[in-house]
This record gives structure tokens, C-alpha cells and sequence, in this order.
């Protein structure tokens, strides 16, 4: 087989794959109050945006204070116009350090989790 | 709303498996990609299409050195959840200085690897698997062996999410690793003369012989008895392992440095591919250090890395290793991409 013959199979299986509609698992692309921030006051809700589309029936964010007690308004939802971004309401916080825990399902059902701290300055 | 209602019953199906949900490379919140000279431990839907390397090869006493082209392919496929089964190949392109260009395929190879533990919490996970390189499947011409090898080792990946405060910023680390030992079927060969004989140990002699045999077993260190031509094929200890530095980690759990697009989603890595002779007149280690860049999409990874001799046994110039590689489970989810027993 001549080598420019297979970089053509090569090329072809590769657009084959790439071309066919596919969804993937859900990293976490940017949140809101950043990763790792430190913020003046406290937020009003927390984002988190998504790679891809979530399914919202089995997608879960949590937002928890230093001793590990739940301080969310317990409405974590997938936003309905944009299913990539996943919401929960906080009450006014006091100053100190907040982890988010997240879990969520992609439309083609893989699952991915994963958790981040933020800070309210004093 | 059909549709809809069968959508929300495969999604229950699958929660209904926890570790169906995983899918490729993941340990916990951790991501390991797939690397090139060392074995990941995840057994996985995957496809590498191509994987490419250049290297120059010194010649030996009056032997001519050699321009080298390999392109392999690999695809792997879950059976169940934790076991795999893989196959693959290897077209050799070997240029020698003076002399004719020399093509063909190397051995079919075939593993199977199984993973009997996983600890999401501390990104960790461990696997057993084996390998066969099914010798008399290639092309002698191109160095493929006669005989087969069959490498049974232990694989290994490690995050360091579980690190404390204090030191968050090593957090996006990971280890990757195998350690095996190749068993040929046979002790030993009897060579014969001529320009094809030439070819062949001029393969053998290469840096990047030497790393595709580290991941899949082989004879890196075959040692040629003077009196009766006859090859000797030692046992060998393949290792091998990779270092990572996560970049998509550091933005989703560490802190938010701000990255954009491609270097969000990049992974510096190191790979370190060994193999060590045991016994039957053969000694000492070979092998390459391979500093490179992953850089995983949604459902492809595209990697290069820099193929660095250790020593003058192992080569004397430096190669390139390159990579496509398909997550078919991400691809595929509900056909080519999910395990044949759920």
C-alpha cells in the first residue's frame, strides 16, 4: 500500500467520525462565581456553563458552606432557554468559602461530576 | 414527545449502571487522556487512526542508518463495562541510507484488559491486561517478529485532586502507568543473510522499535550469538509511565486562570517508555522520553510529542509521535460506542 493511499483511508475515517452528529460528555466550560474567585459580595445565583447540552431531569448543583451544610435555595435547575447552563439560587451569604458540587447527565447520557470553592471576601 | 419519553428512558437505563456513565478515561471528576507510549489503564471505545512516527536511525559499523515511517492504527472495544479487547497494527516505511526502501506491515497485535478497581474520590484506578503480538502475521522485511510475545502487566492512572489547600495548584497532576514482562515463544531464532536481514536489524536497532515494543511486548534487546547466527530473544521488563498536567482540570476545579480555546482544553504530558532485558545474554534498558502536548476535544484528541532517545543503544536522534485518536463512546453513544454486555 502506497503511503499517500493511506493517509487517504486515514483522512476519510477520520472525516466519516467527525462529521456523524454526536453529543459528549459535559465539561464544566466557565462558571459564575468563577473557579477558584474570590468576590466582594455575595452572589445572587450560581451558573455553571456546560460543553454541551444537559438533561435536565437528572442534573444536580449544590452549594455548600465550609462545614459542608447545604446554603442553596434548592432550586438547582437546567436554565430552560439554554440547556448548557445549570442555575441555583443562594440567599445572602456571610463572608467565608463556598464549594459548588455538580452533576450532571449529557443529552447522550454520560454523566460527569466535579465540585470547585469560591470566596467572599470580608 | 415519543421521542422524548425514549430519550429519558435510556438515560434512565444508564444511571441505572453508575459505571456505565463514565465512559472513557474518567476516574471521579478526573479526565485521563489517552496516551501514546504508555498504555492507559482504561478499558474504553476507542480508535487511534493514526498514529505516526518519524524517526532517523542511526546506522551500526558499516550498516547504512535509516529514515523510519510507521503509521499504526488501534481500535479497542468494551465487552463489558471493565473488560476490553483491542487490535491493531503497524505499516513500516524503512528508508535506508543506500539501499532500497523497505514497506510492510509489522504483527497483528491483540490485548485484552480488564479493570478491577476504581476509586472516584481519589481519581484513581488499576487494571491487569495482556498482550500478543502474534508473530508470522507481517512482513519480515520490516522487522516483524516470527514468533509471538505475549506481555501480561499491571496498568495504573492517579489524580492528585486529593491534594490539600495548600498546594491546589499541583492538583491538576496526574500518573500514568504499566509495568509488564514479555515472554517470546521462542529463545531463540536462526537468521538468515542478505539485504533483508540487513533491513531488519536495522529496525530492531530503533529508538521507535523500541517504544512501540515497550507498549505492546517485543525483543528491543535481541543479542546475536557470533558463532552460530542464532538470535537470542530475552525476557524483558516493559515500563513505562506518563506525567500530566491537566489545563482543563485546572479551569473546571482549581481556579479559573482564564484560559481560552484550544489551550483550554490542553494536557502538557511526559512519557517515560522503558524496557529492561532479563536474561539470555541480552542486559541493560532502553528507551525514550517523550515530552508532547494532548490536546482532547469533545470527541477527538489530537497529541505530538517529541520522541528523545536515552541513551546511544536506544538511538541517537530525535522523533516525532503523532496522533488522531476517536472517543467512539462519545461518538456512538447508543450503538459502536457502548460495551456488547450491559
Amino acid at each position: 500500500m502506497k503511503t499517500s493511499r493511506l493517509a487517504v483511508a486515514c483522512l476519510l475515517a477520520a472525516a466519516v467520525v467527525t462529521c456523524t452528529p454526536a453529543a459528549a460528555h459535559a465539561f464544566l466550560d466557565h462558571a459564575m462565581p468563577a473557579v477558584g474567585s474570590t468576590v466582594r459580595t455575595s452572589p445572587t445565583t450560581v451558573r455553571l456553563a456546560f460543553s454541551e447540552p444537559l438533561e435536565p431531569a437528572f442534573s444536580r448543583v449544590h452549594v455548600e458552606d465550609a462545614a459542608g451544610k447545604a446554603v442553596d435555595a434548592g432550586d438547582g435547575h437546567v436554565d430552560a432557554a439554554d440547556h448548557a447552563i445549570l442555575v441555583v439560587a443562594v440567599p445572602s451569604l456571610p463572608p467565608g468559602t463556598y464549594r459548588v458540587r455538580w452533576r450532571v447527565v449529557s443529552i447522550d447520557t454520560h454523566v460527569t461530576e466535579g465540585d470547585y470553592t469560591f470566596t467572599i471576601a470580608q | 414527545m415519543q421521542s422524548r419519553c425514549i430519550q429519558c428512558a435510556l438515560v434512565a437505563l444508564s444511571l441505572a449502571v453508575p459505571a456505565a456513565a463514565s465512559g472513557h478515561g474518567f476516574a471521579g471528576k478526573r479526565f485521563f487522556p489517552a496516551t501514546l507510549a504508555t498504555e492507559d489503564p482504561f478499558v474504553a471505545d476507542e480508535l487511534s487512526l493514526p498514529t505516526i512516527l518519524w524517526q532517523k536511525v542511526p546506522g551500526e559499523g558499516d550498516g547504512p542508518g535509516t529514515r523510519e515511517t510507521h503509521v499504526s492504527a488501534e481500535f479497542a472495544k468494551r465487552i463489558t463495562e471493565n473488560l476490553g479487547v483491542g487490535i491493531g497494527t503497524t505499516y513500516k516505511i524503512v528508508r535506508p541510507d543506500a539501499g532500497e526502501t523497505q514497506r510492510g506491515f509489522d504483527n497483528l497485535e491483540v490485548h485484552f484488559k480488564y479493570a478491577f478497581y476504581r476509586n472516584d474520590a481519589h481519581e484513581a484506578i488499576v487494571s491487569a491486561g495482556v498482550d500478543w503480538d502474534i508473530g508470522g502475521t507481517g512482513a519480515r522485511r520490516v522487522g516483524a517478529e516470527s514468533f509471538s510475545t505475549l506481555t501480561p502487566a499491571v496498568f495504573f492512572g492517579k489524580g492528585l485532586g486529593d491534594l490539600p489547600d495548600d498546594v491546589k495548584w499541583l492538583r491538576p497532576l496526574a500518573i500514568t502507568g504499566q509495568v509488564g514482562v514479555g515472554f517470546p515463544t521462542r529463545s531463540s531464532t536462526t537468521t538468515a543473510g542478505g539485504d533483508e536481514t540487513a533491513t531488519r536489524a536495522l529496525v530492531e536497532r530503533s529508538a521507535l522499535h523500541r517504544s512501540r515494543e515497550l507498549r505492546h511486548g517485543g525483543h528491543a534487546h535481541d543479542a546475536t550469538d557470533g558463532d552460530d547466527g542464532a538470535e537470542r530473544h530475552p525476557h524483558t521488563l516493559d515500563w513505562a509511565f506518563s506525567i500530566q498536567y491537566s489545563l482543563p482540570y485546572l479551569q473546571s476545579f482549581v481556579q479559573d486562570v482564564g484560559l481560552e480555546a484550544p489551550f483550554n482544553r490542553m494536557i502538557p504530558v511526559v512519557e517515560f517508555a522503558m524496557s529492561t532485558a532479563l536474561d539470555r545474554g541480552a542486559s541493560g534498558t532502553t528507551g525514550t522520553v517523550n515530552p508532547g502536548i494532548i490536546w482532547a476535544g469533545q470527541n477527538i484528541q489530537l497529541a505530538i510529542e517529541a520522541v528523545i532517545p536515552i541513551n546511544r543503544r536506544s538511538g541517537d536522534s530525535v522523533g516525532v509521535l503523532a496522533q488522531l485518536h476517536f472517543f467512539l463512546d462519545d461518538l456512538f453513544p447508543q450503538t459502536l460506542g457502548r460495551p456488547l454486555i450491559r
